[in-house]
């Protein structure tokens, strides 16, 4: 497998935390910026609605116009995040605004499999840690919390680590900066038995 | 002994090297304007052709306006949107139905109109309601933009087995009562996430009496449950609703097809990793008073009362939803006024959909100050659906009769509510803002929702047929 993309490792930074479950895709990226054709700038509509008024006006008390958003690494979420909407607009959106780890109770399959694909981290905490952290980042915005991939563990804001799991496969991948769609290329041959045989 | 997902998951391997996820062969892949350009970009940047166009189908529905064909996209964002899909797949040599071509419509319901989509097929697109193609026993689902540009690049996915939840409906549904209002049943039982990590196999004896357009609809909202997919096993009544359609077998292909659909169905004493049963009779019409579309209640039920949630946090999404709905706990539904109502979407945007509201619209009018859109699925429902007067029904009522995409499920083409305004919708999200920053959504039946158009206010199918 080539590396061809930036490898990840090993970060931390501040965290922010959106303490809701069952955060949907059109609320990270509401439709109506979904008709660009490029992945660039989406993080300026980032949660659109909820920074915004229908006016344009910031809602003040919304978390990511606080000072303490500034340089947000690592959102931290309720259960669920990432339901509805495939679309992969979501994850870059969250990207683009300067996030690479999403801690969650649990995540949707699709946009789990998006973040991925993103060199986004959806890490998915057990739920002793997790209910915890949201009330603690709720709390304090701007604690930091480093995310180490080669050892699967995340280094909370009162300096505990807690063990992740993350498919084994992704985790190669993000580690070596492999690129997905390259190693499924080199498998042609066994794709075009595959198409010869049926 | 294997569930029909194994029987599809296992013909479709390419590869399972240990440790890693699986080839997964694709055999249909449906495209359309707002997931697709950043993936043709990709292949352009590797510099390859899409491996099957063959196996490709594109079509334009999520921006383009429902108004006359002939008048412009307005919106210069969205033109280039769909211009751009129409150069793409000139470019990669895909076939593409227009805006304004006879087959064009939502991509969910122009696959099954033309038969491509079939029992024991897999099918994906960028969008998560590709889940709609499992009624015919096909193993569908939703990927994001770096999948589509993996399927075009090599018509296969990395996926890993997924696992299976079986979800019997015993008894039949009631008078009124559709595959809709099941689905929304499904969702309040297992949550919004209970699907996670599953494909779905509906089945029991409520399953099995809907008609084809009827597992469509509850297929199409196997996603809203977190399922990626979700299906029902090939029967008589797929066999009939395929044969004949353009991309179906014919002559003795078309029995050698049957003989193999037959056989994908599931094993007795298959193993599902989770069952839920339901019992079909005891279902009334369901209407979503919340922000997901697990909020979903009887229509003649009273809004639940946030301090009736056991856990803090379904508590508080409780709160929030009612006041985004502007709702009062411990009220009926019934009689909340509406200012829209939507007929149309992947979810019940077809012929039989449009029967069932022109059932409730024939001879009644759209109340004073109600705006009702109905909004065929496809430019072949519209035909259809004009073929037998169906349009003049709602026009006769007072409701608009429009030209076939996506509209106002997801408002991203002009369709949109206006902040504030309740809406009884047909589609599949009751998200904050879906139809519009704003909006509030209900969601219903065709029934439910042409009841509310002729009434003003969420009302009771059932006293009006
Ligand atoms: S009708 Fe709605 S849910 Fe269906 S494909 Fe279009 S936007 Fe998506």
């Amino acid at each position: 497998m080539s590396a061809t993309r930036e490898p990840i490792t090993r970060f931390e930074g501040p965290a922010v935390a959106i303490a809701r479950d069952n955060i949907d895709t059109d609320q990270i990226i509401p439709a109506r910026f979904l008709k660009t054709t490029t992945r660039a700038g989406l993080g300026a509509n980032l949660f659109a609605d909820w920074r915004r008024d229908a006016e344009g006006t910031p809602r003040a008390g919304f978390i990511l116009n606080r000072p303490e958003a500034a340089g947000a690494r690592v959102l931290v979420a309720g259960w669920n995040f990432g339901c509805g909407s495939s679309r992969e607009h979501a994850p870059w959106a969250l990207v683009d605004f300067g996030f690479r780890a999403i801690l969650a109770g649990s995540f949707a399959d699709i946009f789990r499999q998006n973040a991925l694909k993103n060199g986004l981290l959806p890490i998915a905490l057990p739920a002793d840690i997790h209910g915890p952290l949201v009330a603690h980042v709720a709390i304090r915005p701007g604690a930091v919390v480093g995310v180490d991939l080669v050892r699967r563990t995340v280094r909370l804001p009162d300096g505990r680590e807690a063990a992740f799991e993350v498919d084994a496969f992704a985790r190669e991948c993000l580690l070596a900066g492999v690129d997905e769609i390259g190693y499924v290329l080199a498998q042609e041959a066994a794709i075009a038995r595959f198409e010869a045989m049926r | 002994m294997r569930t029909i997902i194994d029987k599809i998951w296992d013909a479709h391997v390419v590869s399972a090297p240990p440790g890693a996820p699986s080839l997964l062969y694709i055999d249909l892949h449906l495209v359309h304007e707002v997931t697709s350009p950043q993936a043709f970009d990709g292949l352009r940047a590797r510099k390859i052709r899409v491996r099957r166009p063959d196996r490709t189908v594109a079509t334009v529905d999520h921006s383009i306006p429902t108004t006359p064909r002939h008048l412009p996209i307005a919106d210069a964002v969205a033109a280039r949107q769909v211009a751009q899909l129409e150069a793409n797949c000139r470019e990669f040599g895909i076939p593409c139905a227009g805006r304004g071509q006879p087959d064009q419509g939502i991509v969910h319901v122009i696959g099954p109109e033309r038969g491509l989509t079939q029992p024991g097929l897999t099918i994906v697109c960028g969008d998560s309601h590709t889940a709609t193609h499992g009624a015919f026993g096909a193993l569908a689902f939703g990927i994001g933009t770096s999948e589509v540009e993996m399927v075009l690049a090599s018509q296969c996915l990395l996926q890993h087995r997924p696992k299976t939840l079986r979800i019997t409906v015993a008894g039949r549904l009631g008078p009124g009562v559709s595959a809709k209002d099941l689905a929304l049943a499904i969702i309040a039982t297992i949550g919004v996430g209970g699907g996670t990590g599953h494909v779905i196999e509906y089945a029991g004896g409520a399953v099995r009496a809907l008609s084809m357009e009827q597992r469509m609809t509850l297929c199409n909202m196997s996603i809203e449950a977190g399922a990626r997919a979700g299906l029902v096993e090939p029967d008589d009544t797929t066999f009939e609703y395929l044969a004949g359609r353009p991309a179906a077998p014919a002559g003795e292909a078309w029995d050698a097809a049957v003989r193999r659909w037959r056989a994908l169905a599931t094993d007795d004493g298959a193993r599902f990793d989770r069952q839920v049963a339901l019992d079909g009779a005891a279902l009334s019409p369901m209407i979503t008073f919340g922000t997901n579309p697990g909020m979903a209640i009887p229509i003649d039920a009273v809004v639940p009362a946030p301090s009736s949630a056991a856990a803090p946090a379904d508590r508080q999404a409780l709160e929030r939803a009612l006041d985004y709905m502007g709702l009062e706990a411990g009220r009926p539904l019934l009689g909340t006024p509406v200012d829209v109502v939507f007929i149309g979407s992947c979810t019940n945007g077809r012929t039989s959909d449009l029967r069932d509201a022109a059932a409730i619209f024939r001879g009644r009018r759209v109340a004073a100050g109600v705006r009702a859109m109905v909004v065929p699925g496809s430019a072949l429902v519209k035909r259809e659906a004009e073929a037998e007067g169906l349009d003049q029904v709602f026009l006769a009522a007072g409701a608009e009769w429009r030209e076939p995409g996506c509209s106002m499920c997801i408002a991203m083409n002009g369709d949109q509510l206006r902040p504030g305004q309740r809406a009884v919708s047909t589609s599949n999200r009751n998200f904050e803002g879906r139809q519009g920053p704003g909006g509030r959504t209900f969601l219903a039946s065709p029934a439910t929702a042409a009841a509310a158009a002729v009434t003003g206010a969420v009302s009771d199918p059932r006293r009006l047929s």
